[in-house]
Parts: structure tokens; C-alpha cells; sequence
């Protein structure tokens, strides 16, 4: 094996998670940082001319390649786990800039108790309101400690939107059951295309608050406080599932890389697949050596440093531990171990299609353009009277529609599928049919959670990450009850005719949800029940920090992404403020 | 950029391009063509990934187009079930019209075809049906094996060709060829289908428009239809046709 010269930082991943942290790491101290991503390189000028809904929406060219790797999936413990074969139910990034580049940038915060959901809810409601198999924890930091990096975040990324909470006061127009913010949006909402405009007034009328959609697609031509320029969104329509063309959805490798270009003490090296983390001699706890990666000539590498940061997206996050046997492998039928444990997807569904009678234009829109409403989220119901706890957000996307991702859905009064009758109908309505979205908080629970596959192999014959997953009634409900009130709204929005989803039944990995997994390394205040402390540090092994979404101890309602780029900061404060100083335990 | 406007130029490459055809066939070349009309391909304009768009000089003319996956005859059968599947009504042009059985023979030859970027390592096992596709097979096996079973639809009358497509409704093959439909009608024109843009046309999609910056918000309640340009250039612009 090769052995190349020690990095002061070895960073694993190079999306949203890994970059933030090597610009952040980079331009405040003087150490060398080696990036490790193992797809390609990428940079803005890619994407010029790649507005082609095919390559992106349909064939996932920004999608991770599955023959390369996958994660097998199994309902239930007893169940035989067969791999996700395509593409499906969520969409993994590669290559530099990861699934950021791909993303639909709705840059929402959690609500503010999502970070102590479990005493919130056991003070509100008793601890019998939450399911018996729940294994929902607190977070072990509040919304009050991570509000400045929010507000950093959405700096960083030119956030469009309007407050609805600004210190304590409550603004018309914004969302009034956000949590407080210190300061009003970088950036003023996007522009609302026409069917997110019925949306907000049928919402209205039914004493509803909507808000505009928080988003990562420049409203304005925005300078960040880095120094990046970012043009305004053009509204061109081809934004999730697409890198854009012009640079104005912040993605990593406009926002993040032109900073990172500026330091020579940062370099990323593409085509470097790690496989294990590894310490000196057989010890899995204390100071780890350094990373074993493959790179593109099949050759093992060992790339030794002083500090690793594991930044590879939720999955494989928790498969590189699990490979690297650090830390204890959860095991649902005594609960002991803590890796793995509390994977949570979230209850997203497109509740209701509605079939209007104009025209709406939708090719026009931003992956964040729209209008959310909150009165359904977090604890604002009063769950007193309801089956179920929690809720989520309903949002009237209008994110640019193609067709080859849209057209054919026809009303539920045809009854074909091709031919005359059905070709009529869906040029008819192609231009008339809208969807409301609903994104809700996916409780955790002690036998939804990952281990290594007993089968299956990835490209280099590791074991692939084997996923116990379903739905509970709680979502079940959750769902039931976002489409009965969806229902409610078209109707108010003036539909001809509308269909309904038939709810959530069983986990489905056919059809995209989103890609916003969670859990697996999740962080806390007690080893006994996380696996990394608050400042996202493995407990076993100091020299390791875990970040990105598989810290979360469940799932909020939010879109992860600004909640990622927040804790990276707070975690980079605590290296740069008191690790590098004497590292050790924070 | 007016498609005419090619002028002389393009009328000596179209001749090449019957020449090489010409010479292949004589030499009883083990290619396969898809041999049709000109009018079948709905007038004048054809267009292939040698030679991009060009007008056909006749339209009675007998296309030979080579095909990528398909054998001739495998082609006649996709090109009459596509036809059916969004057949050229009163509401506008078809798969027919629109090279989606070109579209999928260019397809099947790619990586796609081949299941380039699918997880295929054994074993292959049933499951539930929320786990996906687990089938062995590669798009390009499922039409060849399944084209088999529709072995000289394309001489049915409709009626017969419909019922034959009821017949297999639930069979991948089924699933492929309408969900290739689709991407031959209204993917852009560089990947063979969507031929002119007809696709775009028939449902008022514009394709990629660069800037809709002052009309995201204004039109309400109208339709607002931009000319239609593709990444092969836009020379056809939306004045060419219709």
C-alpha cells in the first residue's frame, strides 16, 4: 500500500458537509487539509449546457452510480434485504458538490423545539404520547445556541425569504411559528409563479398563514460575506436534479469552492474512494492514523492525518464506521450500540394533484420558489384531539415542470393510460395541473436503523449498508391528515378536479420522496445513546468528527441542508476555538 | 435559423448520406434499417445523429434509417405500438411523427440500454414489489425477448394492435415502451426523438429557455408559450413549422 505524506486534515467527502468544513478550517488556520471525494471533479461551467431533463431528471446523471454502490433495504428485521438496485426513493449525490449541486434549495430552519423534541413532548403531552417502540431523543443543544449559525448559514447561501419571527416578534407575511430570528432574510423572497399564488390565496382563505418559500435561488444579485458573487435566478425551471447554469442556486462548487481556490493549504483530490479509517496497530478507540482510500487505478492508498473529519453523506457515514468497527454496532433486539441506531426519512408526499381550469405556465419557476404553510408543523396543532403528534409543512412548489417528469397525469375521470383518449386529456391538462407537497417530522424508532449487509458487496467488495425501514401509524396519520386538508385547499383554490395520494401504507423506494436521510451517527450528550458529542465529535475517538445529516437524532419537517451548514460552522468554531489548542474531548 | 437556409450544402450532404445507405444495402450489409416513408415521418424533415435536421427533397421518398439495437422488423413492430401508444389524432402529431421508435433504438445502444449504471451484482432475487425492479434482464434484453411475443403486429389492423397492447399491459416490455414514449416525445431533440420539436410544440413546452426572469410573474391565468429552442442549437426556430 501506498503511504503518502501525513495532512494535518484529512476531510471525507466533498459536498455541502466536507467543503464547508475545508473552507471554514482552511481560510482560519494555516494546516493542510486534504479533501477525499470519490466521484469526479465538477465546477459551475459544467452545467452550462446541461438543461437537458433526460440526462438529469430522468437518468440521475448527478446521482451517485449505483453499479458502483448501493444500500440494500428490508421492511423489517425478519425480512430478507434485496438491494435498491436504481435509483429511487432518494437521490445520493457524487462527484464534487455532491447532492448539494442537485439540490432544490428550500433552505428552511427546523421549528424551535425540534431540538428537544423528547422533553418537549413528554412535558407537553406526558411521556404516553409517544409511540412505545419510539427511540426519539433531544438534540443537546437548543435552538437558541444554534440560531447564529443559521443565521450564518443562510449568509453564506444568499437566502431569500421574509421572517415571520424576528426576536420574538411576530411579522405578517413571514412564518409566525418559525423560531426567533436575529435578523431579517439576506435576501427578499423569490418571485411566485401563478399556481403558488392560488395556493396562498385559497390558504388565506381558510385562515391559513402562508409564507414565501425560504430559498437558495438568488432573488437578487448577491454577494456573500466570503466575497462570492452570486447573479439572480432567471427562473429558468431546470434547478432540481440540474446544476445550474448560471451560477444562482448557491451549490458547493459556487459558493464553497471559489473561497477554498483562494487557500493553497486546501486540495481536494477527486477519485479517491475511502474505505476505512484506521489506527495504529488493532486499537479501534483513542487516536486515529489516518484513511485507507482506493483511487482511480484500483490502488490503496494511505492517506495519514493528525485530524479526520468524516463528511460523506448520511449512509456512508455510517457505513465507514461500521467497516472501520469504531464505535459499537446497534443491535435492535437488546438496544445496546449506538451506531446505526435512529434512521429517519421524512414523511414527504405529494398529498393532492389538482386539475385546474387555466393555464399556469409552470415550466417557469426555481426549485425554491413557492409558498409553505406552517400551521401544521412541529407542535402547533393541538395533538390533544389528533391521532398522531407533530406535523409538517404544506407547500405549493413551483419549481420549474418538464415533461418528461410530469406529463400524462390526467384526472381521475379518465380512466386510460395511452391512446387517443388519454393523449387528449394530457396535453390538455399538462399545463394545468398542480401539486401540493407535504414534508413531515419522521419519528424515530428503535427497529427503523442500519447494519452492514449480510450479502450484497460494493465495488470494492465491502459489505453493502443494509437499511430497516417503515412507517409507523404515526405517519401514517401525519399523512392521512396533511391530504384531508390539502383536499380542503384546492378545493378553495378553485380545482376542476383533483387526486388524491393513498397515503404512506408501507415504505416505498420506488418513487423519489426526497433525499433527506438522517440518523445512523447521531450526536447527544451521553456515549451511551450517540455516537458523536454536540460538537459532533466521535466519543471513542477524538480525532474524528462526524458531520452532516446522519447527526440528527431524527428527522425535523425542515429541508436538512441549512441545519447541516450550521452545526459545520459551530463544529469549526470548536476546532479552531479550543480542539487545535489542546486537542482532545471537547 | 430558417432550416431552408441550408441551402445547397446540405442538399450535397443528404446525397451522401443516400449514397453510404445506397452502398450499404447492395453490399447485403448485416446492418438493419428502419425503412419508411418520408410523409410517415410527417413531411419533410428528418434528422439523424450523422446529419442532424434535414429536409427531405421527396416526400414520397423510401427512408432507409440505420438502426443502433433494433433489427428491421423489431423496428416496424415498436414503430407501430409507439404509434398506438400516443397515436396522430385531431389533437396532433404522434410518436410517429416524432422518431420516438428512432429515440429508443439510439437509447437502447447507450449505456442505458445496457444497465451501464444499475446495481447488477448477484444474487437476483423476487421481493416485494416496493423494493423495485429486481429482474436481471437489461432494457435491451426485455425488448428483444418481449418483441418476440408481438411477432407481426405491425400488419394488425388498430383494433387488433390495441387489443395485442391490452394483452401485455402489465409486462415490462409494456412499462418500457410508454415510458419510452415519453422520453422520445419530449426529451430534447439531441437524444433522436422529438423530432422538429414536435413534442414541445403539441404540449406549449418551450424547452430550455435561459431567462424567464420578467415573466415568472406576469401571465396569470394565460398561457404564455415561448418559440420552443433545443440544446442541438435552436436553429429550428418555432417558425419552421405548424
Amino acid at each position: 500500500m501506498k503511504t503518502l505524506a501525513a495532512a494535518d486534515v484529512v476531510i471525507i467527502g466533498g459536498g455541502w458537509a466536507g467543503l464547508s468544513m475545508a473552507k471554514e478550517l482552511g481560510s482560519r488556520t494555516g494546516l493542510s487539509i486534504q479533501v477525499l471525494e470519490r466521484g469526479g471533479p465538477r465546477k459551475t461551467t459544467d452545467y452550462f449546457s446541461t438543461m437537458d431533463e433526460l440526462d438529469n431528471w430522468v437518468r440521475h446523471r448527478l446521482v451517485q452510480d449505483f453499479s458502483l454502490e448501493t444500500v440494500t433495504f428490508r421492511h423489517s428485521n425478519g425480512e430478507r434485504a434485496l438491494p435498491l438496485r436504481q435509483p429511487g426513493s432518494f437521490l445520493p449525490g457524487a462527484g464534487v458538490g455532491g447532492a448539494g449541486e442537485h439540490w432544490g434549495a428550500v433552505c428552511d430552519r427546523m421549528s424551535a423545539d425540534c431540538f428537544e423534541l423528547y422533553s418537549q413532548t413528554v412535558e407537553k403531552y406526558g411521556c404516553k404520547r409517544l409511540p412505545e417502540d419510539h427511540s426519539v431523543q433531544d438534540w443537546g443543544i437548543t435552538y437558541d445556541e444554534i440560531e447564529p449559525y443559521y443565521a450564518r448559514a443562510e449568509r453564506m447561501i444568499g437566502a431569500g425569504g421574509k421572517a415571520g419571527n424576528l426576536r420574538g416578534k411576530l411579522v405578517e407575511g413571514g412564518n409566525i411559528f418559525e423560531g426567533w430570528r436575529s435578523s431579517e432574510y439576506p435576501l427578499p423572497p423569490t418571485k411566485i409563479p401563478y399556481f403558488s399564488t392560488l395556493f396562498d390565496a385559497g390558504a388565506k382563505s381558510l385562515g391559513y398563514h402562508p409564507y414565501p418559500s425560504p430559498a437558495a435561488t438568488m432573488s437578487a444579485p448577491y454577494t456573500n460575506p466570503d466575497g462570492v458573487n452570486l447573479p439572480a435566478c432567471t427562473y429558468c425551471g431546470f434547478c432540481e436534479r440540474f446544476g445550474c447554469m448560471i451560477g444562482a442556486k448557491a451549490q458547493p462548487t459556487n459558493v464553497l469552492l471559489p473561497v477554498i481556490a483562494r487557500h493553497k493549504n486546501v486540495s481536494i483530490r477527486t477519485g479517491a474512494w475511502v474505505r476505512r479509517i484506521v489506527f495504529n496497530g488493532s486499537e479501534r478507540a483513542g487516536k486515529a492514523r489516518g484513511v485507507v482510500y482506493v483511487d482511480g487505478t484500483g490502488e490503496e492508498v494511505l492517506q495519514p492525518a493528525e485530524l479526520i473529519i468524516l463528511a460523506s453523506w448520511t449512509l456512508n457515514n455510517t457505513k465507514l464506521l461500521l467497516l472501520s468497527d469504531i464505535g459499537q454496532a446497534y443491535n435492535p433486539s437488546t438496544g445496546k450500540g449506538t451506531l446505526g441506531r435512529n434512521l429517519t426519512h421524512q414523511v414527504s408526499l405529494s398529498t393532492v394533484t389538482a386539475f385546474m381550469e387555466k393555464p399556469l405556465n409552470r415550466f417557469m419557476g426555481s426549485g425554491a420558489a413557492g409558498v409553505l404553510i406552517g400551521d401544521f408543523s412541529g407542535n402547533v396543532l393541538d395533538h390533544t384531539k389528533l391521532p398522531f403528534i407533530r406535523g409538517g409543512t404544506l407547500q405549493a412548489p413551483s419549481h420549474g415542470y418538464g415533461p418528461l417528469g410530469n406529463f400524462g397525469v390526467v384526472p381521475p375521470s379518465i380512466k386510460s393510460k395511452w391512446g387517443s383518449e388519454w393523449k387528449k386529456a394530457a396535453i390538455h391538462y399538462y399545463d394545468r395541473t398542480g401539486r401540493l407537497a407535504f414534508q413531515g417530522e419522521h419519528l424515530a424508532y428503535k427497529n427503523n436503523y442500519m447494519d452492514l449487509d449480510p450479502t450484497y458487496k460494493d465495488k470494492c467488495g465491502d459489505p453493502l449498508l443494509r437499511l430497516t425501514l417503515d412507517w409507523r401509524d404515526n405517519e401514517r396519520r401525519m399523512a392521512e391528515f396533511a391530504i384531508a386538508r390539502s383536499i380542503e385547499i384546492v378545493r378553495a383554490m378553485g380545482a376542476k378536479e383533483f387526486s388524491s395520494s393513498p397515503g404512506l401504507g408501507t415504505y416505498d423506494t420506488r418513487t423519489y420522496q426526497s433525499t433527506h436521510l438522517q440518523g445512523g451517527t447521531i450526536m447527544g450528550t451521553s456515549p451511551e445513546t450517540s455516537v458523536v458529542n454536540t460538537f459532533l465529535q466521535h466519543w471513542q475517538v477524538p480525532n474524528l468528527f462526524v458531520v452532516g445529516g446522519s447527526t440528527f437524532p431524527q428527522s425535523s419537517s425542515a429541508r436538512p441542508t441549512l441545519a447541516i451548514l450550521a452545526l459545520c460552522s459551530r463544529t469549526a468554531d470548536a476546532i479552531v476555538e479550543r480542539y487545535l489548542k489542546s486537542p482532545g474531548p471537547l | 435559423m430558417d432550416f431552408t437556409s441550408f441551402g445547397p450544402k446540405k442538399t450535397a450532404e443528404i446525397s451522401t448520406l443516400e449514397r453510404r445507405q445506397g452502398d450499404a444495402l447492395q453490399q447485403k450489409s448485416r446492418r438493419h434499417f428502419l425503412t419508411i416513408t418520408a410523409a410517415a415521418l410527417g413531411g419533410f424533415l428528418i434528422y439523424s445523429p450523422e446529419e442532424g435536421f434535414f429536409r427531405l427533397p421527396d416526400q414520397k421518398k423510401i427512408l432507409h434509417i440505420p438502426l443502433h439495437f433494433f433489427e428491421s422488423s423489431e423496428a416496424q413492430i415498436v414503430t407501430a405500438a409507439v404509434s398506438r401508444i400516443f397515436p396522430t389524432d385531431d389533437s396532433g402529431p404522434g410518436a410517429k411523427e416524432t422518431g420516438v421508435a428512432i429515440y429508443i433504438d439510439r437509447h437502447l445502444a447507450g449505456p442505458y440500454g445496457f444497465d451501464r449504471h444499475r446495481y447488477t451484482s448477484e444474487p437476483f432475487e423476487t421481493g416485494r414489489p416496493e423494493l423495485g425492479y429486481q429482474g436481471k434482464p437489461t432494457p435491451r434484453e426485455i425488448y428483444r425477448e418481449g418483441l418476440k411475443g408481438l411477432a407481426g403486429f405491425q400488419h394488425l389492423q388498430i383494433a387488433e394492435q390495441d387489443r395485442a397492447l391490452k394483452e401485455i399491459e402489465s409486462t415490462l416490455l409494456f412499462s418500457l415502451l410508454r415510458q419510452h414514449t415519453s422520453e422520445g416525445m419530449f426529451s430534447d431533440p439531441i437524444h433522436g426523438g422529438n423530432l422538429a420539436m414536435r413534442g414541445w410544440r403539441l404540449i406549449g413546452f418551450p424547452g430550455p429557455q435561459m431567462n424567464n426572469y420578467d415573466d415568472v410573474d406576469k401571465h396569470f391565468g394565460e398561457a404564455f408559450r415561448p418559440g420552443p429552442v433545443s440544446l442541438s442549437s435552436g436553429r429550428l426556430s418555432s417558425e419552421n413549422e405548424e
